[in-house]
């Protein structure tokens, strides 16, 4: 999609990454520091100031990076779908870019879920893994995110990448619901939600509230990278346009 | 109708018939995703022969007894009915009554005799002392009320 040698000229194509490259170069560095700051009081509180859990005693910090791991690994999820469906029907170049500058941010949130999730199993539950419902839903996510980002780097020509793996995004979407709800639907080893259930939340304000601000700390994190991954395959784009029109004239 | 619609339609119905898909295939295999059966599915199976299989629930209050060396005997409820089990090995830390439990083994005479029992926590978090004052103040759901809630309720 991007700039085949006959299409170079068309630089229309390019007007909103380059309004993106404008305006996030202003936001990046607002982004790191909202991310800094939200992780080091964060973290401070979570893994510090905040009380031990009545059954689970200081063991319960490792839910301040657990829960909004495997919550960014399901929102990442999301927003790569709903990108690569944009880029699939609209061919909004910036919306393929962001699909796949999501794609291994996810990975990393939902493989630091899996290995957090499995460290707090061991002494908890008394096991690193089952194959519980729950459990096995979040590995197939993690898959997914890996089919998704080998797809996309298959083809020579990137716009074809784009689509055959943005239908891959848009299939494996299914399993965002089984993930959530996995443990409401079946018996799982894994315990049901706290947070987000229809009671409201079932943890003390005292471990909820560093719980979202660690959780806000996540996206803003996720933001940051997200443009600053972004800004770079623009980049790696133009480059490609130089070179193809250098080569072609 | 234009290209860009096209597209549209076919990625919304695409979507939309994957989903009915996935619900039919969720609901086809329903029970057999659970990762263990509650002891009231245990009762109405029948003869389960020498199949190992996993059961699940709360430990019975009062119902713990330590044996000779590591054994352990005690009860899994999930409140209508309950089931006996054995087990020799090292119990999880969470292990302790009106807790989650799920063990793993066999069906002998009417007593599960277990290989593996892993612990199974609620999604209930709070500092000791607001667990302790809530005791005190009387207002306290037996954990076994707790517990059994966040379980569900047949399996779906």
């Amino acid at each position: 999609m991007f700039a085949p040698s006959g299409q170079v000229a068309r630089m229309s194509r390019f007007a909103n990454p380059n309004r993106f490259l404008r305006w996030s170069d202003r936001l990046v560095p607002w982004l790191a520091t909202v991310t800094g700051v939200l992780f080091a009081v964060g973290l401070y509180w979570a893994l510090v100031a905040s009380p031990p859990d009545y059954q689970q005693g200081e063991s319960v910090r490792i839910m301040y990076v657990h829960v909004p791991a495997a919550w960014m690994a399901l929102f990442c999820y999301t927003a790569m779908a709903g990108a690569a469906a944009v880029g699939l029907i609209w061919k909004h170049p910036l919306a393929d870019l962001i699909a796949k500058a999501t794609a291994p941010i996810g990975a990393a949130f939902t493989l630091l879920a899996l290995v957090t999730g499995a460290l707090w199993g061991k002494p908890m539950w008394g096991t690193w893994w089952v194959w519980d419902a729950r459990l096995t839903s979040v590995l197939v996510l993690f898959f997914l995110y890996l089919g998704y980002i080998a797809l996309n780097s298959a083809f020579d020509e990137p716009g074809r990448g784009a689509r055959a793996s943005a239908i891959l995004a848009l299939v494996g979407l299914v399993n965002v619901p089984i993930i959530k709800f996995s443990v409401d639907w079946w018996y799982t080893l894994h315990q049901p939600a706290s947070v987000i259930r229809l009671e409201g939340p079932a943890i003390h304000a005292s471990m909820l509230w560093p719980l979202l601000l660690m959780a806000a700390a996540f996206t803003s994190y996720y933001f940051w990278v997200l443009a600053v991954r972004v800004r770079g395959e623009i980049m790696a784009h133009k480059i490609r346009a130089l070179r193809l029109r250098q080569a072609y004239g | 109708m234009k290209r860009k619609h096209k597209r549209l339609t076919f990625v919304a119905v695409g979507v939309g018939l994957l989903s009915l898909a996935a619900a039919l295939f969720l609901s086809a295999i329903g029970d057999s995703v659970a990762f263990f059966h509650s002891p009231s599915d245990l009762a109405n199976h029948g003869d389960l022969g020498d199949r190992r299989i996993r059961v699940g629930g709360l430990v019975e209050d009062g119902s713990v007894q330590r044996g000779q060396g590591a054994e352990v005997r005690f009860r899994v409820t999930d409140l209508a009915q309950s089931v006996p089990v054995v087990y020799v090995g090292i119990l999880p830390d969470l292990f302790r009554e009106g807790q989650g439990v799920v063990a793993q083994g066999r069906l002998r005479d009417g007593v599960f005799v277990a290989d593996e029992v892993l612990a199974r926590h609620d999604e209930t978090y709070m500092p000791p002392e607001v667990a302790e004052s809530l005791k005190q103040a009387g207002t306290w759901q037996h954990m076994e009320a707790a517990g059994a809630a966040s379980m569900p309720a047949d399996g779906y």
